[in-house]
Formats: C-alpha cells, sequence, structure tokens
C-alpha cells in the first residue's frame, strides 16, 4: 500500500514538473525577444523628407544629404534614457563624421532654453535641430524619446531603435550600410 | 532625501527575509517565539515600505528629477494630483506600491492570529514572507525605482497621456492590485495546509474563506472601474477589449467565483478538499502568469509596461509557484481523497460542481485565446492575434448557461432528490423570465442569443429575489424577530443572493450594450447637424483651452430631440500633451437609465471648421456599473465579520466566527 501510494506520487510529481516544464518553455521565448528593435513598417521605405531650423545655426534638409548615412535621433532634455544614450551617440559621431556619416539630433517636445542648456552640459557637438509642432515625429511614427532611426545613402530607412542605442549595433549598422554602397 | 530609498529597500529586504527564515524554522521545530518574532516582522517591514512609499511620493511631488522615476513621470506642469498617480504610472513606481499592499496584507493576517493560531499559522507566514521577499528582490535589483540620472533634466517628461487624462485612473489600479495580491493569503494557507498535513487541509477553508472573499470584492471593483476607465477615457464606445492583461485580470476572478462556491461543497458536506486548494493555488498562479504577461513584455497591449529586465525574474517566480503549488498537491493526492460522493446529480451539490465546470470552462477558453499567440510565436515564429469574435461567439454560450445554473440552483435542496418542491418554487422566475423574453421580442430585439440572454438574467434575478424574500419569511418566524434580525441571521446565504442579483443585472447591461447598440461616424461642418437614434445633432463649433500641462480642444455638439427640443449637449474632447504625438481624445457621454449618448472626436478639419464624430447610442451600460456594485456590496457584506456570540465559548484556536453562521449559509 506504502510504495503503491510512492510510486503514485513519484508519477503525479513528474507530471507536474512536465507541465510546468511546458509552461516554461512556451513562455520563455517571448522574453529572448528585444522589443526595442521591432519592425517598423518604415523599414526599407524612403526616409520622410524634412526642413527643419538648427538650434544655433542654418535649417538642415534631409534630402540634400542623400549620399550620406545619415543618423536621426529624436531627444528631449525632460527624457532621462536620452542621456543615457548620450555618449553613444557622441562617440559614433566623432568616429565617423569625416566617413559620409551625419548624426542629426531632432529635439522633440522641448523648449529651446531646454534644448541649449542640454547640448551645453552633455557635450553634444553633432547638428541639433528643432521640431515645432512635433510634424517630423509624427511623419516618422514617433513612439517617445530616445528612438533613432539610421537612413542609408540612398534616402531609404534602414534601421530602427526604440530606446537608448548602444555604440556596438549602431556602428555595425552604420558599417554595413557605408560597405554596401561603398 | 530620495537618498533615503535607496536604504530602506534593501532594509525592507532584510527584515522580510529574517521573517521568512523565522517563521520557517518555528514551522519547523515548533519554536513559537521564533513565530512570534517572524510575526513582528510583518509589521517591520509594513513601515519600511510605506516610508519608502512616502519617500517617492514627496520625490514626485517636489519634482526631484535627479530620479530617473520622477523624471520620466512628472513635470513640472504635472498637477499635484496626478503626480501622485504616477507612484503606479510606470513599471519601478508600481512595484513600491505593489510591496506595500502585500505588507500591508502580511500585517493584516499579522494582527488577525496575534493570538488564537491556527497550527497551519507559520508555514503560511513563511509562504507569504517568501512572496514579500521575491518581490522586494525586485526593486533591490532588476527594477530600481530610486535610481539615478547623472545630469538631473530641468523639466521631467510627465506621465504617459492615458494615465493623466481620467481621475478613475486613482482608483482603477490600487483596487486591482487590492485583488492581485489579496491572493497570496489564500494561496499561503492553502499551501500551509498541504505542508502541515494533518487536519491542515479541514481547517484552512474556515480561516480563509472571508479573505478569499474580501479580495474577491476588490478585484471585481477594480474589474468595474476598469471598464468604467476604458468607456469613459479610451473613446472607443466600449469598456471590454478581449486585451490580453483586461483576460488575465478576469481569469483569477473566474478561478475564485469557483472556490466561493465550491467552498461550501467541503464546509457542508466534507467534498472537495483537495478541489479547493487546488483553486486557490490555481488562483494565485494566474494572478502571477498575469503579473508576468503585463509587465514582462512579453507582449503588446495597452497596458503593457515599457521595457523592464524583470522578465526573467517573474518567469522563474512563476516556475516556483506551480512547481510548489501542484507538486504539493500531487505530493498529498494520494492520501487526501474525500470519502464521501454526490448522492444525487441534480441536488445542490451537483450543481455546484456544475458551477466550478463553468467558470473553469469560461477561464480555460479566456486562457486558451490570451495565450495563443504566444504559443504560436515560441513555436514557430509567427505572429497572430486572438480578437474579439473568438471570445464572444465561445465564451458567450458558457456565460448564459452560467445564469441558467444561477437562476436554478437555488432551489434545489442538499442531497436530496426530491424535484417537485424546486419545480413549484421555479414558476414565478420562469413566468418572469417568459415575460421578459417575450417583451425583448414584441420591442424588437430579434439575436436569439440576446432574447435568451435577457430572459435568463431575468431568472436569475428573479429568483435570487424570490429565495431572499422566502428566506426571510422563514426566519422570520423561526426567530420570531424584526426582519432586520432576520435579514443578518441569513447573513451569507442572503449575501450570496445580492451578489447574484447583481449579477443578473450586470450581465443585463452587457447583453443590451452588446447587441443592441448603434454607432455612426460622421462629419460635420459647423452649423450642421446630423440625426442619429432619434436625436438631433448639431456641431456648434471648435473651442481651445491652454491650460498648464496640455491644450485642449472641444468640440460641442447640441443634442436635440426630433421635435427640436434642446436637450443638452456634448462636449468631446481632443487633448494634446507635449510628450505625446497623437493626440488624446475624450469622449463626452450623456448618461441614462436606460440608455448612454456617446461621442468621441474622430479627427478635426480646417481649424475645427469641421469634425468627424463618432456616435454611439449604448443601451443598458450604466446597468453593467451598477449590477457591479451591487456585487461587490453583497460580497462586502457577506465578508464583513460576525459579532461574536454574547454568551457561549467563543471559538476556540483556529476557528472564525463564520463558523456560527454556516448553518444558515444555505438550507
Amino acid at each position: 500500500m506504502r510504495r503503491q501510494i510512492a510510486r503514485r506520487r513519484t508519477l503525479l510529481l513528474a507530471g507536474v514538473g512536465a507541465a510546468v516544464a511546458v509552461v516554461v518553455l512556451s513562455l520563455a521565448p517571448g522574453l529572448g525577444g528585444n522589443p526595442s528593435v521591432i519592425a517598423s513598417p518604415l523599414v526599407g521605405r524612403a526616409a520622410p523628407d524634412f526642413t527643419l531650423p538648427q538650434l544655433d545655426g542654418p535649417a538642415v534638409t534631409l534630402s540634400k544629404l542623400r549620399g550620406q548615412v545619415v543618423v536621426i535621433n529624436f531627444w528631449a532634455s525632460w527624457c532621462a534614457e536620452c542621456q543615457v544614450e548620450q555618449a553613444a551617440l557622441n562617440q559614433v559621431w566623432q568616429h565617423f563624421q569625416d566617413s559620409g556619416v551625419v548624426v542629426i539630433g531632432v529635439n522633440f517636445e522641448d523648449t529651446s532654453g531646454g534644448a541649449r542648456g542640454y547640448v551645453r552640459t552633455a557635450g553634444v557637438t553633432y547638428p541639433v535641430v528643432e521640431d515645432t509642432g512635433s510634424r517630423t515625429a509624427l511623419a516618422y511614427g514617433l513612439r517617445g524619446v530616445p528612438e533613432t532611426f539610421v537612413v542609408n545613402r540612398s534616402g531609404h530607412i534602414g534601421g530602427h531603435v526604440i530606446g537608448p542605442v548602444d555604440v556596438a549595433r549602431l556602428t555595425r549598422q552604420i558599417s554595413s550600410m557605408l560597405q554596401a554602397s561603398a | 532625501m530620495s537618498q533615503l530609498g535607496t536604504y530602506l529597500l534593501p532594509l525592507g529586504l532584510a527584515v522580510s527575509g529574517y521573517g521568512l527564515l523565522a517563521a520557517a524554522v518555528g514551522a519547523k521545530t515548533g519554536r513559537s517565539a521564533l513565530v512570534e518574532s517572524a510575526r513582528r516582522c510583518a509589521f517591520g517591514t509594513l513601515a519600511i515600505l510605506a516610508a519608502a512609499n512616502a519617500v517617492m511620493l514627496a520625490a514626485l511631488l517636489t519634482n526631484d528629477f535627479a530620479l530617473r522615476y520622477v523624471a520620466g513621470n512628472a513635470s513640472r506642469e504635472t498637477p499635484a494630483f496626478f503626480k501622485v498617480l504616477s507612484l503606479w504610472a510606470a513599471d519601478d513606481g508600481s512595484l513600491l506600491l505593489w510591496n506595500l499592499i502585500l505588507a500591508g496584507y502580511i500585517a493584516a493576517v499579522a494582527l488577525r492570529f496575534r493570538r488564537d493560531r491556527p497550527s497551519t499559522f507559520p508555514y503560511a507566514l513563511s509562504v507569504l514572507f517568501a512572496v514579500q521577499v521575491f518581490y522586494l528582490i525586485l526593486i533591490n535589483g532588476p527594477a530600481r525605482p530610486f535610481g539615478t540620472v547623472a545630469n538631473p533634466p530641468a523639466d521631467g517628461r510627465g506621465p504617459a497621456p492615458l494615465l493623466q487624462n481620467h481621475p478613475l485612473m486613482a482608483v482603477h489600479p490600487p483596487f486591482l492590485y487590492l485583488g492581485f495580491i489579496g491572493f497570496t493569503v489564500p494561496f499561503a494557507f492553502g499551501i500551509a495546509a498541504l505542508l502541515a498535513g494533518g487536519h491542515g487541509p479541514d481547517e484552512w477553508v474556515s480561516l480563509i474563506r472571508r479573505w478569499t472573499l474580501a479580495v474577491w470584492c476588490f478585484l471585481t471593483v477594480g474589474l468595474v472601474l476598469g471598464a468604467l476607465w476604458s468607456y469613459s477615457v479610451l473613446g472607443w464606445g466600449g469598456y471590454w477589449a478581449w486585451d490580453p492583461v483586461e483576460n488575465v485580470a478576469l481569469l483569477p476572478w473566474l478561478m475564485s467565483t469557483a472556490f466561493l462556491h465550491s467552498v461550501m461543497l467541503q464546509e457542508r458536506r466534507g467534498l472537495a478538499k483537495l478541489w479547493n486548494i487546488t483553486l486557490v493555488i490555481g488562483a494565485f498562479s494566474l494572478v502571477t502568469f498575469g503579473t508576468f504577461l503585463t509587465r514582462a513584455n512579453v507582449l503588446s497591449s495597452v497596458h503593457a509596461f515599457a521595457q523592464t529586465s524583470v522578465g526573467p525574474a517573474y518567469l522563474a517566480f512563476l516556475a516556483l509557484v506551480l512547481l510548489t503549488g501542484f507538486g504539493l498537491v500531487a505530493w498529498r493526492l494520494p492520501e487526501l481523497r474525500t470519502p464521501s460522493s454526490l448522492d444525487s446529480a441534480i441536488s445542490r451539490e451537483g450543481a455546484f460542481v456544475a458551477n466550478n465546470m463553468l467558470l473553469l470552462a469560461a477561464a480555460a477558453i479566456i486562457l486558451l485565446g490570451t495565450t495563443f499567440p504566444l504559443v504560436v510565436q515560441a513555436v514557430s515564429n509567427q505572429q497572430v492575434t486572438v480578437g474579439g469574435p473568438y471570445f464572444r461567439s465561445s465564451v458567450t454560450p458558457v456565460f448564459l448557461l452560467i445564469l441558467l445554473l444561477g437562476g436554478t440552483a437555488p432551489l434545489l435542496p442538499w442531497r436530496a432528490t426530491s424535484r417537485s418542491r424546486a419545480l413549484r418554487r421555479l414558476r414565478v422566475p420562469a413566468a418572469a423570465a417568459a415575460l421578459v423574453m417575450i417583451a425583448a421580442a414584441w420591442a424588437g430585439v430579434r439575436q436569439v442569443g440576446a432574447v435568451a440572454g435577457f430572459g435568463l438574467a431575468a431568472l436569475l434575478f428573479v429568483t435570487s429575489g424570490q429565495e431572499i424574500l422566502n428566506g426571510l419569511a422563514i426566519r422570520r418566524r423561526g426567530v420570531r424577530g424584526s426582519t432586520v434580525r432576520a435579514l443578518v441571521r441569513g447573513r451569507r446565504r442572503h449575501a450570496g443572493l445580492v451578489v447574484h442579483m447583481g449579477l443578473a443585472l450586470a450581465a443585463a447591461g452587457i447583453i443590451a450594450s452588446s447587441s443592441l447598440g448603434q454607432q455612426a461616424e460622421v462629419t460635420l461642418k459647423t452649423g450642421q447637424s446630423t440625426v442619429f437614434a432619434g436625436q438631433v445633432l448639431r456641431y456648434q463649433g471648435l473651442s481651445t483651452a491652454q491650460q498648464p500641462q496640455r491644450v485642449v480642444l472641444t468640440a460641442t455638439v447640441r443634442v436635440m430631440d426630433s421635435a427640436g427640443r434642446q436637450a443638452g449637449t456634448l462636449d468631446p474632447r481632443v487633448n494634446l500633451y507635449p510628450a505625446a504625438t497623437e493626440p488624446i481624445g475624450s469622449p463626452s457621454i450623456r448618461r441614462g437609465i436606460v440608455w448612454d449618448l456617446y461621442a468621441s472626436v474622430i479627427s478635426l478639419q480646417n481649424d475645427g471648421g469641421s469634425a468627424t464624430f463618432r456616435f454611439y447610442h449604448n443601451p443598458g451600460v450604466n446597468w453593467l456599473w451598477f449590477g457591479g456594485l451591487v456585487m461587490a456590496l453583497g460580497g462586502v457584506a457577506a465578508a464583513w465579520p460576525a459579532r461574536r456570540r454574547k454568551h457561549g465559548d467563543r471559538p476556540g484556536a483556529g476557528a472564525t466566527p463564520e463558523h456560527a453562521t454556516i448553518g444558515v449559509g444555505a438550507r
């Protein structure tokens, strides 16, 4: 009798273990995906053109930069995550600015004073433009800041990152775009 | 000041970690001094977490943008009211509140069992502390609510626009949290009963029935408030979208509703002991599963929290809960078979079994639809979505059967197979149901499902009302007291029947709004009118108001009856928030007892010279809110502590006062 109970117990416990394993295994893959690199419907399409005034300087028109790889980074001074990625953007700009790559910071829903202060303290050296009225943000279907689009030499969006960028991934993307069209 | 928060969280972890150890060792060795010190840790943890929440609140209110959480969820322009709400507007902050509520529940358990301690108490305390330790580890490691930014920004982002668009956000999440987290208590006592063995599985039900009822009330209110929020804020004219996060909140509600019924089998007949424990473990597992789905960012939903790194921790915790819970059930299964079986299928016992089967079937259908996309993605890496049509077509028949069962089961006697009395008592409710069905068909309702649904809701309502009146009449004769006294004596049964009446009202509202509503999308120039649902609606023009945190565009619509008399106005709005690219609409609703007139602005053209509206004619929606309220009030009445008897023995250790009323729980 005892032995029978023990055998049933082992069987039942094994069943529970197997069932839990199935549950965990079918849920785990959902964690592996990085939600920040979801496929944007814009990837592969022509980047929406814009002409926006720089914070301190002449206006920038995207279509005039055709032939170069353009990194468009939407940011705001109130955005804590933007500070996290600032070093990466500076680094990419310094490394690639002489090899046909432009980094543009598009200031999103911010005050000019706040944006200037941020540019000064964070040491932003690449051009920063103001998107008054958020028209460009709307054209790019922005979900929030920071959000970054990488436009290839033919003016098509080749990469899209929601949230802070990291140097390695951005460098890889830029390098492959430079090679592809070289 | 916010520095304090970073010290409080590890301290809380240390205190509840000690509580876990002391309670576990105390349970194993029987040293009551250890258990007592663990019990006191509950109050310590509560105090520490209250302080941590207060620090975060202060940081939000004083614009301490050095904190990453504050910079991301508050801004200088955010009104103070919504700054307070920002505490639970994002993942890290809401975990602080989650921990506080859990600590509150543990302290409540510690206070309740300060003297008369059941044998399972030390085990239950260990389980409670184990859950608290998990959530404290989360906010000490993967999530860092008190994390700072190197260069504090001059201003913060403000809360997500949808969360600062309606005051209901102040109450919907806290009630849901009270409901979700509350399931930890029945779970802990269920696990404790299995761990303790012996008579544990007999005494635990009476210990936690009222806790579960209270938690069920919170969850009911939370769900209804969520539906009300969706209806009043999102502007799509509905209140339930079968969104994954809504679904996973409904699952533990269905499970606990099943438990609250089957628990009577155990109390009255000693049946279904292991089944009841399994239901409670299932409910807590579903809460954990829902938390995982919502917070680990595995699926997209209107509720999904932004990217977090807590996913693997939640999955590990879910695996632990499932393994411990169902592993223990499997372990005890061979020795905990219930001896007796049903005498007759058509009896109160049989009805409770059927009730459980139906509620679990509904839960299984919803769980399947909610997890199907995840499983498909895991297996074939394809993205699929399961939408409202699946849920509506599969769940509706089950819900209709639940109404039918609720309308007949309270008439069935325990054990006995005699049906003549039940049939006699069914006459009035059945006649009422038939009348309502004829009236609905005569009024032009053509869907068979809706006509049947109205009939079944009427059956449920009238049966419940009739049984309350009958019970009162019998008890008044029996105790020779006033109506109030008779009502109180049969409180548990009466309260249950009141919940059923609330359910009937809510069901009628759901059936009416989902099958009889109308909608239309119309573009109107200023001064132009349209006729919708027998009303004349004229667009009066657009007005703009600049508020500190947003710009509000209001499109005023005058409502007139068909004779041209003014009946009121609708003023749906569009709000522009700095931190949102998309404008956030606010619908305008003229609420009525029978139907609501509901308007949303879809788009504006020519600076408001013309506007596209969506108008909805929603019958019965207010019955749903009212029915939900009645259900919650019935639940509160059932959960309210009974007065201890003036004469006679005090209930001994392990027994709760409602032992005194179990006898009148049902005839």
